[in-house]
C-alpha cells in the first residue's frame, strides 16, 4: 500500500510539473465549454437580411419593422431593383431576402391572399431552415394579429412549445457533449500517454524489474487522472450552470454516477491503447482518431444519430460517448428519473465489464 | 566457485523462428564483476531480461540470488537492482524524490531512506543538488545518481545494461570506481557494455555472438588465448564470426 501511494504521488508530480499537461487538463474544459457554449452555435442570431418591398404600404412597413425588431434578423438593405437580389446573394451580404408582392395590403384586405416570398441562401441547409422557420413564424404572428382586427376567420396556427429548452439555447445541447469529450480526452488519451511515456523512456523496464506489481503501476497511473476527471466534471457543471445558465434539471447524484461509469470505460480504453502501442505519438493518434473523433462526430453531439446512414448508426452504438451524452442529456436537461436511463446505464456497464475482461486477459506490458 | 549467485543452464529465448538467446550456460560468483559483451543484436539484453525476471525463457533455466528464474521471478526482483541503458532517472522529479520513490518501491522504511539519501548525496558531493530536478543535472551526474539509486536498497546483485553510454571518459572512470565500491559492499555486478576498456575492469567477461556465448574467461586469459594486446582485439576476433547484423 505504501508503495502504491508513493507511486500515485509520483504521478501527481509528473502532472503538476508539466505545464503542457496541466494546461490540457485544466484549460481544455474551460476553453471547450466557452467555445461550444458561445462561439460555435447553431442558433440564428442577427442574420443579415434584405427586404424588397414592391408594395410599400402600411402593412408591409409593419412587417418589416417586426422583422427588424426581432433579435434573429437585421435588415441591412431595402432593395429597389430585382437584379440587386442576385448581387446581394452572390456577394454574401445577406442570407435571406424577403420580397413583398405589389399591392400587398389591398390584396390582403380584398382577396385575402397576399404573397410574400422568402429567398434564402441554402448553402448551409440547417441555417436556411432555421431562418425560414423564424421568418414564417413572424409572418404568421402578424397574420394572426390582422385576422383579429379585420375579420374573424379560421386561421389554424400551430402553437409550438419548446420543451426542456424553451429558449432553444445551443448550450443545452453542447454541455453534455463537451462533458463526454473532455472525460474521454482526459481519461483515455492522457492515461494512455502517461503509461506509454514510461515505456518510451525506458523507465517501465526499471519498474518491471522492481518488486512492485505491474497492475499497481497501471492503477497508480490511472488514479490521478481519475481524480482530475472528477475535478473537471465539477468545473464543467459549475461553468454550465453559472456561465452558460444551463440548469441541472435532474439529480446530481445520478449525473455523477453516470459520469463515474463513463470515466471507467474511458480509463479502460486508455489502458487498452497503452497496451498495444509503444510511442506517445501513436497513443495520441489512436486515442485522437479512434476515440475523440467518433466521440465528436458520431455520438450525436453535433450531428443527430437518427439522420445518419444505417451503418453509421450501428457504428455509433459502440461508441461509449454516445450513450453517455444521451444519458446526460436526459438527466441534466430533461431532468428525468433514473428509470429512464437504465438502458444507457446498462450499456455502459456492459462496456466496462467487457473492457475489463479484455484488459485482464490481454494485460501484459510489452517491452 | 562455491558461492554462485547467478547461474544459467542452457537458457534459450526464441521469438517465432528467431532464436535471440541460444542455450547459454554460465555461472557468476558472489562479489564478482561479470562483463557481458556482445555486438548489438547479439542477445545480451534478452539474456539479461530473463535473468531479471522480466521475460520467461523459452527453454532452459537458471537461478538468480538463489531463486529459480522460471518460477520465482517475484523473489528475484526483491533481491536485485537494475539500471537500463535508456533510463537514468525520472527527469521531472527532484534528486531526493527519485531516491525516495525507489526506496519506497523496494519496501524500505522512510527513516532508512532519509538516512541513506543523505549518506549517498554526501558521498557523491551532491548534497547541494538534493532539491534539484534531475533534468537540470548534467548527463554524467545523472548516470552516477542512477547507479546509486539502483543499489540504493543494497541488492545482492545489480544488473547494469550499458550504463555508461554517452558518458565522457572521466565520468566513466568515476562510474567504475562506484562499481568497485558496490562490490566492496558485497554486491555482485553483472554489466553489459560496448566499451572494451571497461571490459578490462571486469573480473571475468563473456562474449556473446549470435545468441551464443563464444568466450568466457578473465580478460587476461582471453587476451593470452587469442594472442591479443587489448580486449578490443579479442572482441574483434570473436565478433567477426557474427552473421546477424545490427538488431
Amino acid at each position: 500500500m505504501k508503495q502504491f501511494l508513493a507511486f500515485v504521488k509520483k504521478e501527481f508530480f509528473h502532472i503538476f510539473r508539466d505545464t503542457r499537461t496541466m494546461l490540457i487538463l485544466l484549460g481544455m474544459p474551460i476553453v471547450q465549454i466557452i467555445l461550444f457554449g458561445f462561439a460555435i452555435t447553431t442558433e440564428v442570431k442577427n442574420s443579415k437580411i434584405a427586404v424588397m418591398d414592391l408594395s410599400r404600404d402600411a402593412t408591409t412597413q409593419k412587417i418589416i419593422q417586426k422583422l427588424q425588431a426581432n433579435e434573429y434578423f437585421t435588415v441591412v438593405e431595402d432593395v429597389q431593383n430585382p437584379d440587386r437580389i442576385d448581387e446581394l446573394m452572390k456577394a454574401g451580404k445577406v442570407s435571406m431576402i424577403v420580397v413583398f408582392d405589389s399591392d400587398f395590403e389591398s390584396n390582403m384586405l380584398h382577396t385575402g391572399e397576399a404573397s410574400v416570398q422568402l429567398i434564402v441562401d441554402a448553402t448551409d441547409p440547417n441555417q436556411a431552415t432555421t431562418m425560414t422557420n423564424y421568418a414564417t413564424s413572424i409572418l404568421t404572428q402578424y397574420q394572426q394579429e390582422m385576422s383579429t382586427t379585420y375579420r374573424a376567420s379560421f386561421v389554424l396556427t400551430p402553437q409550438t412549445r419548446m420543451l426542456y429548452n424553451p429558449q432553444m439555447e445551443g448550450a443545452y445541447n453542447f454541455v453534455p457533449g463537451v462533458m463526454g469529450l473532455i472525460l474521454m480526452l482526459i481519461c483515455a488519451m492522457m492515461t494512455s500517454i502517461a503509461i506509454v511515456r514510461e515505456k518510451e523512456r525506458g523507465s517501465m523496464e526499471v519498474l518491471l524489474a522492481s518488486p512492485i506489481k505491474p497492475i499497481f503501476i497501471i492503477i497508480s497511473k490511472a488514479v490521478p487522472y481519475f481524480i482530475l476527471s472528477i475535478v473537471n466534471l465539477i468545473t464543467i457543471l459549475l461553468l454550465s450552470v453559472f456561465v452558460l445558465k444551463v440548469p441541472i434539471a435532474g439529480s446530481l447524484v445520478l449525473i455523477m454516477l453516470a459520469s463515474l461509469v463513463f470515466i471507467l470505460v474511458a480509463l479502460l480504453l486508455g489502458l487498452l491503447i497503452s497496451n498495444v502501442v509503444n510511442t506517445q505519438v501513436a497513443a495520441m493518434l489512436i486515442s485522437g482518431m479512434g476515440l475523440m473523433m467518433p466521440a465528436m462526430l458520431l455520438s450525436g453531439m453535433i450531428f443527430p444519430i437518427e439522420s445518419m446512414p444505417a451503418i453509421l448508426q450501428w457504428f455509433s452504438s459502440i461508441i461509449p460517448a454516445r450513450w453517455y451524452i444521451e444519458m446526460i442529456r436526459k438527466l441534466m436537461i430533461q431532468g428525468v428519473d433514473g428509470i429512464y436511463v437504465i438502458k444507457e446505464f446498462a450499456i455502459l456497464t456492459l462496456m466496462v465489464l467487457v473492457l475489463l475482461g479484455v484488459s485482464l486477459k490481454k494485460f501484459k506490458i510489452r517491452l | 566457485m562455491n558461492d554462485v549467485v547467478i547461474s544459467a543452464d542452457k537458457l534459450t529465448k526464441r521469438f517465432g523462428n528467431f532464436t535471440a538467446v541460444d542455450q547459454i550456460s554460465f555461472e557468476v560468483a558472489k562479489g564478482e564483476i561479470f562483463g557481458f559483451l556482445g555486438a548489438n543484436g547479439a542477445g545480451k539484453t534478452t539474456a539479461m531480461r530473463m535473468l531479471c525476471g522480466l521475460s520467461h525463457p523459452t527453454s532452459g533455466g537458471g537461478s538468480v540470488a538463489g531463486f529459480d528464474i522460471n518460477k520465482e521471478q517475484e523473489k528475484i526482483k526483491q533481491n536485485i537492482g537494475y539500471m537500463s541503458q535508456k533510463f537514468s532517472l525520472y527527469e521531472d522529479l527532484k534528486v531526493w524524490e527519485n531516491m525516495r520513490l525507489f526506496g519506497g518501491i523496494y519496501g524500505m522504511k522512510e527513516k532508512d531512506i532519509n538516512i541513506k539519501t543523505d549518506k549517498i548525496l554526501e558521498h557523491l558531493g551532491f548534497t547541494a543538488k538534493k532539491n534539484t530536478l534531475v533534468r537540470d543535472l548534467p548527463l554524467g551526474w545523472k548516470q552516477k545518481l542512477a547507479f546509486s539509486v539502483s543499489v540504493f536498497h543494497t541488492p545482492k546483485i545489480v544488473f547494469l545494461d550499458e550504463p555508461t553510454g554517452g558518458v565522457d571518459p572521466i565520468t566513466r572512470r568515476q562510474f567504475w570506481e562506484m562499481i568497485y565500491e558496490a562490490v566492496n559492499d558485497g554486491i555482485t555486478v553483472f554489466v553489459t557494455t560496448h566499451y572494451m576498456d571497461e571490459a578490462e575492469y571486469c573480473n571475468r567477461v563473456s562474449i556473446m555472438v549470435d545468441g551464443r556465448i563464444e568466450a568466457l574467461d578473465s580478460p587476461k586469459k582471453l587476451k593470452k588465448q587469442t594472442n591479443s594486446q587489448t580486449m578490443d582485439e579479442v572482441f574483434q576476433k570473436f565478433a567477426r564470426k557474427a552473421t546477424r547484423g545490427d538488431n
